[in-house]
């Protein structure tokens, strides 16, 4: 856990109304275009509890699309994110879920397609005063709280790949916060995602990926 | 350097003749790594979003995006500046401030959340107000943001200030604690007496519940911003008089946590109970 900050106090400095279901679902939506390679062409919203109930009133759509183009809590086109959206050919959707109630209160799906027509679906909860956490990504539970410069590797679930990572990082003397391994099932894929002190280049997200075993590795600059 | 309660602060305070705002600083350099010099620019800066909120609201026409509000700070600040405000000048200005940022953050304009996005009104009224009141130097006021920001983490870390889990005391009544604190600071009082005055705002709205009539952070929010405000500067008021604090800050925080978790889910954000569930408030959603 990341020590309380005084600006987590007196900050953050947002577009309002709300820091969970305006500020918080735009750090989730902005956490989920960071995990996509290439640049986004359809993107859906699918909504639950809260989320679904309040979300024209508090500008969480707003919001949600506005994080997808990389705008921050303080960006004043937020406001004006579905325009945008329209002039940057970005197709967006918002669909509502009120039946799963097993959910957190303030749940996202993202379902993001990228120009070469791949497809990543990320889920998020917005956890309050902005705060929040990545909990699924292609169906895999991981936990990501986007406090810290993090890196995702989707890799093979086969021996040596986390010594490979591990190795890469110590000679680039990156020091590791947090790292943890989710993987979909014995020998399938996983993920493996790295929270780190330091800045990253992406020289070392490219030594990551010379692996065979490693499908990408993103990095996540906060 | 660091704190994890009101006791441990008053000690580092007392040890090295701090004051709470020179002690958070410390703690913050300490924890980030980043210079003094970065951290008050950074501090100046969101003053400067609070302060372009309250003019915003005073000099433009807002409309909420849920059409609950808007209008509301230039109408108080017309009648100080046009009548007989009957609770005098410096209350008028931080209530119709503290009302104004309401506005802002209820149609997508820029707030500091502080300590949330709907309690963003209390500092900012409270401050300004002060400010214009005392002529304060803009240094002044930005240290006393540290003090605040103490107070703050101190009930962030040891009780909540989420209205989802704690109620309307643990976000506006933050809020007015920190202000309290801040300002007992600004006017000459010591660690102890800051503290006194915070224990006495969150004393004195105890018990209040989130119930916001469509799940919207606009009423009754916006005037428990000012109600927030108000009760600052009454609470700073009663603590520089030499009015001690009967009950210490810690057992005071632990208290609203207390009185927040058995509050039931009802009162508690999800407009299901108290005024966001009259029957005006319930034909006011489905329209």
């Amino acid at each position: 856990m990341k020590d309380i900050s005084v600006f987590d106090i007196i900050g953050p400095n947002m577009i309002g109304p709300s820091s969970s279901h305006t500020a918080g679902a735009l750090r989730i939506a902005l956490l989920a275009g960071k995990m996509v390679k290439g640049g986004i062409v359809n993107v859906k919203f699918i909504l639950y509890g809260s989320f679904a109930e309040t979300y024209k009133g508090h500008g969480t759509d707003r919001a949600l699309l506005a994080g997808i183009m990389g705008f921050n809590t303080e960006d004043y086109r937020i406001k004006n994110s579905f325009s945008i959206a329209e002039d940057r050919n970005l197709i967006y959707s918002f669909e509502v879920n009120k039946t799963n109630k097993d959910v957190h209160p303030n749940t996202v799906d993202i379902v993001i397609t990228n120009d070469s027509g791949k497809t990543t679906t990320v889920r998020g909860e917005s956890i309050g005063g902005g705060n929040i956490l990545i909990k699924k990504v292609n169906g895999v539970e991981i936990s990501l709280s986007g406090d810290y410069n993090t890196i995702v590797v989707k890799q093979q679930d086969t021996p040596g790949v986390a010594a490979h990572i591990t190795k890469i990082l110590s000679d680039h003397h990156i020091n590791i916060a947090f790292m943890s391994i989710y993987r979909e099932a014995k020998g399938e894929f996983a993920y493996t995602i790295i929270e780190v002190d330091e800045k990253v280049s992406q020289d070392v997200v490219a030594e990551l990926e010379s692996n065979s075993h490693i499908e990408s590795a993103m990095l996540i600059e906060v | 350097m660091n704190f994890i309660n009101a006791e441990e602060l008053l000690q580092l305070c007392k040890e090295n003749s701090l004051t709470i705002s020179q002690a958070m600083l410390k703690r913050e350099t300490k924890i980030s790594g980043a210079s003094r010099e970065e951290m008050i620019n950074r501090m100046t800066h969101a003053y400067h979003i609070m302060k372009e909120a309250v003019q915003q609201s005073l000099t433009q026409e807002i409309r909420s995006i849920g059409g609950l509000i808007g209008g509301e700070a230039v109408k108080i600040n017309q009648r100080r500046l046009h009548g007989k405000p009957v609770c005098g000048d410096i209350i008028s200005k931080a209530i119709a401030y503290a009302m104004g940022v309401l506005e802002v953050n209820a149609s997508m304009g820029l707030i500091v959340a502080a300590p949330t996005a709907g309690s963003s009104g209390v500092i900012p009224g409270v401050f300004l107000a002060i400010q214009e009141s005392f002529h304060f130097s803009e240094e002044e006021m930005v240290d006393a943001l540290f003090n605040a920001g103490a107070v703050g983490y101190l009930i962030t870390r040891n009780a909540t200030v989420a209205g989802a889990e704690g109620g309307c005391q643990a976000e506006v009544g933050t809020a007015s604690a920190m202000a309290a604190s801040a300002v007992t600071q600004l006017m000459g009082g010591d660690p102890v007496q800051c503290l006194g005055a915070a224990s006495t705002a969150i004393t004195n709205i105890l018990g209040l519940v989130c119930d916001p009539i469509g799940g919207l952070v606009e009423a009754p929010c916006q005037k428990r911003n000012a109600m927030g405000a108000s009760n600052a500067l009454i609470s700073a008021e009663i603590s520089l008089c030499g009015i001690a604090g009967i009950i210490p800050f810690d057992e005071v925080v632990d208290t609203m946590y207390k009185v927040g978790r058995s509050l039931p889910r009802e009162l508690k954000e999800t407009a299901l109970g108290g005024i966001a569930a009259t029957p005006t408030a319930c034909s006011m959603c489905r329209g």
